[in-house]
């Protein structure tokens, strides 16, 4: 129980995590992260590798929609990018894998840039088209540049080596999937405790005066626009690793809509609303088809008579979220804290 | 740190909206370290001229002076950070944000932290954050009182204090000319007072120009050293509080009556209230 919080120091008071609660809860989260690879089977590391790349995704996106208020469905497109980049790296050039997914990122970001150039004329849905447009557009290059992208049959790569060691396997994958989304995250959140974040707030809630107190919208946009492609392009680029081959078909526009979902529902402008949102949309389909499989014990052809019920239980879920929960999974989260943390005074 | 008060000068400036003329060859001049009222009936043109001021509407004639440079040409951001401050008379603040970021917002122009720095929260964004924290609360929470709303969001706060915080943010930007926009509307007799006392206090102890869109007369009468009428868009008495008050003109704009006894009367009536 802890009623309140007094802050000795404003410094202190500046932490990322400020309240002692929140420093265990993290201590065992990082725990969580360090033991997963030694506990789950591969089938679940799979989902997790998968899982953290649209964490990744879905962060950058929530920086750009969330924090910025510029909508964009164009983030699948830019996670192809990075995806296609590496792929040509690694294939023609066999340059290291950290400069591979690195260099996804920045071409990602380059491409972004121009993509965001719209958003100062326009707002809402109209950028909304605008990065549909941008998507289509670059959809049409993947195909067709096939001396780089090798058109539709797709480019195989080999996998990622550190030190002769192939990184082939879920469990090494894992080692190189989480650091960066872990570092991805909190440099995230950090951006937030800055003039920075400050600025792209400033921006989503009232962009004529935001630009009175001296910040210029085109540039912050465009770095907002930048942000959430490099984003896209890591994850892209990470995503090729897992699974070494990227068709124009990998990222589908559906994608897009998946991870712009994922916010949604895990909290548009909060940190951990893309974490929350980005897991629940890769780990909701798989936890019920765990149930469909353990009812196809008891009811036999339930695989058949079940499956399309799941594709349904799982859109229903996410409509129900946003009546039930329109500020996200995140608000979730803070109703039981706050319980705990006044408990048992008042709750 | 800030440079001291800077003089405006507001030189023939007309604007217009398609026909309207909300400006007419309005000019005024607002001494460095001193306040300044903009009075006049409503749709006069008040708020329109610090539109002007800040860059946010170009006029169609006439130069916006500061400290003698010609600044009508100048984008908003950058007249920001020439020391340009405003608070608006319907409260801009931002509500996804808790009061103190939002009076963060307003130094923005003169932190240096960039996204590489931001991303790390590495040295000097680290050290920038909080020696911008420390000020803010030793120079402008405590100085404002308002100590107690610092972490709540602006959405839930009243309208007396959203103003407050407005004046907080605008503070932040070390002004060199803060515009106030109608700063005590809407707010009771004991928050007037405060108010009045915080303007004449960040005159004082800040050195900052201010100028001043004021309907309530009391308020204007009491703490302005210097009141520029506007009717119509045209800037029709300047002058001291006093002569403004003694001038048939404004009567006539305020009351329809050229008797400046009546207008007299009704100021008293309004600082007695
Ligand atoms: N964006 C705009 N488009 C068209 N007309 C405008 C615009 N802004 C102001 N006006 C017109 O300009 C005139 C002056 O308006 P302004 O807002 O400057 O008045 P004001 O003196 O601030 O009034 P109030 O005391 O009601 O705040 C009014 O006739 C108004 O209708
Ligand atoms: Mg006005």
């Amino acid at each position: 129980m802890i009623i309140g919080t007094a802050k000795e120091s404003y410094p202190a008071d500046e932490a990322l995590l400020t309240t002692a609660p929140q420093r265990v809860w993290m201590t065992i989260f990082v725990i969580a992260l360090i033991a997963a690879p030694f506990v789950l089977s591969n089938y679940w590391l799979y989902l997790a590798c998968l899982a953290m790349i649209n964490v990744i995704s879905a962060t950058g996106l929530n920086v750009l929609t969330g924090y910025t208020g510029q909508v964009s469905l164009g983030q699948a497109a830019f996670m192809a990018v990075g995806a296609y980049t590496v792929a040509y790296l690694e294939r023609s050039l066999g340059t290291p894998f950290l400069l591979n997914i690195l260099a996804g990122g920045v071409i990602a970001a380059a491409i972004g840039l121009v993509v965001g150039l719209p958003s100062l004329r326009v707002k809402g849905l109209y950028l909304a088209i605008a990065t549909i447009a941008a998507s289509f557009i670059l959809h049409f290059v993947f195909v067709n540049w096939t001396a780089v992208t090798n058109g539709n049959s797709g480019a195989t790569l080999a996998p990622a080596t550190v030190f002769g060691i192939e990184l082939a396997t879920y469990d090494r994958l894992y080692w190189l999937i989480m650091p960066f989304a872990v570092l991805l995250v909190w440099g995230a959140a950090n951006l937030f405790r800055t003039r920075i974040g400050r600025a792209f707030i400033a921006i989503r809630d009232r962009d004529i005066s935001a630009e009175v107190l001296g910040i210029p919208l085109l540039r912050y946009k465009l770095m907002s626009f930048a942000i959430a492609s490099f984003y896209a392009g890591i994850a892209g680029g990470l995503w090729a690793y897992l699974f070494r081959v990227v068709t124009p078909e990998s990222f589908p526009f559906l994608t897009s809509i998946f991870l712009l979902a994922a916010i949604i529902v895990g909290g548009m402008g909060t940190i951990l609303g893309g974490i929350l949102g980005a897991v629940f949309m890769t780990l909701t389909p798989e936890l019920l088809r765990v149930v469909v499989d353990l009812a196809s014990v008891f009811v036999p052809d339930a695989a058949t008579l079940l499956s399309p019920v799941r594709t349904i239980v799982f859109g229903a879920l996410i409509v129900g979220f946003l009546i039930l929960e329109p500020r996200g999974l995140t608000e979730i989260v803070d109703r039981i804290r706050r319980f705990f943390r006044l408990w048992p005074f008042r709750t | 740190m800030s440079k001291g008060p800077a003089r405006l000068d507001v030189q023939g400036v007309t604007l217009t909206f398609g026909g309207v003329r909300a400006l007419n060859d309005a000019s005024f001049t607002a001494e460095a370290g001193s306040i300044t009222a903009v009075i006049g009936p409503n749709g006069a043109g008040k708020t329109s001229v610090f539109n002007c001021i800040t860059g946010f509407y170009r006029p169609t004639a006439g130069r916006i002076v500061l400290d003698g440079e010609d600044i009508t040409k100048v984008r908003p951001p950058a007249r920001a950070a020439r020391g340009l401050a405003r608070s608006f008379q319907n409260i801009a603040l931002f509500h996804g944000m808790t009061v103190l970021d939002n009076i963060k917002l307003g130094r923005h122009a003169y932190m240096k932290t960039n996204l590489l720095q931001a991303f790390f929260y590495a040295g000097p964004a680290k050290r920038e954050e909080e020696a911008l924290r420390r000020e803010v609360e030793e120079r402008i929470i405590d100085f404002l009182e308002i100590d107690h709303i610092r972490n709540k969001s602006v959405s839930v706060l009243s309208y007396g204090l959203q103003k407050r915080v407005e004046l907080a943010r605008a503070l932040a930007m070390q002004p060199r000319v803060l515009l106030l926009d109608e700063p005590v509307a809407g707010m009771n007799r004991e928050e007037t007072e405060d108010m009045a006392r915080f303007i004449l206090d960040v005159k004082e102890e800040w050195g900052t120009t201010i100028v001043m869109v004021e309907h309530d007369m009391g308020l204007v009468m009491d703490i302005s050293d210097h009141v520029t009428v506007l009717n119509f868009g045209e800037v029709i008495a300047s002058g001291t509080p006093k002569t403004v008050q003694n001038d048939p003109r404004v009567a006539e704009a305020y009351l329809g009556s050229g008797d400046p006894q009546a207008l007299v009367k009704r100021i008293e009536r309004e600082m007695a209230s």
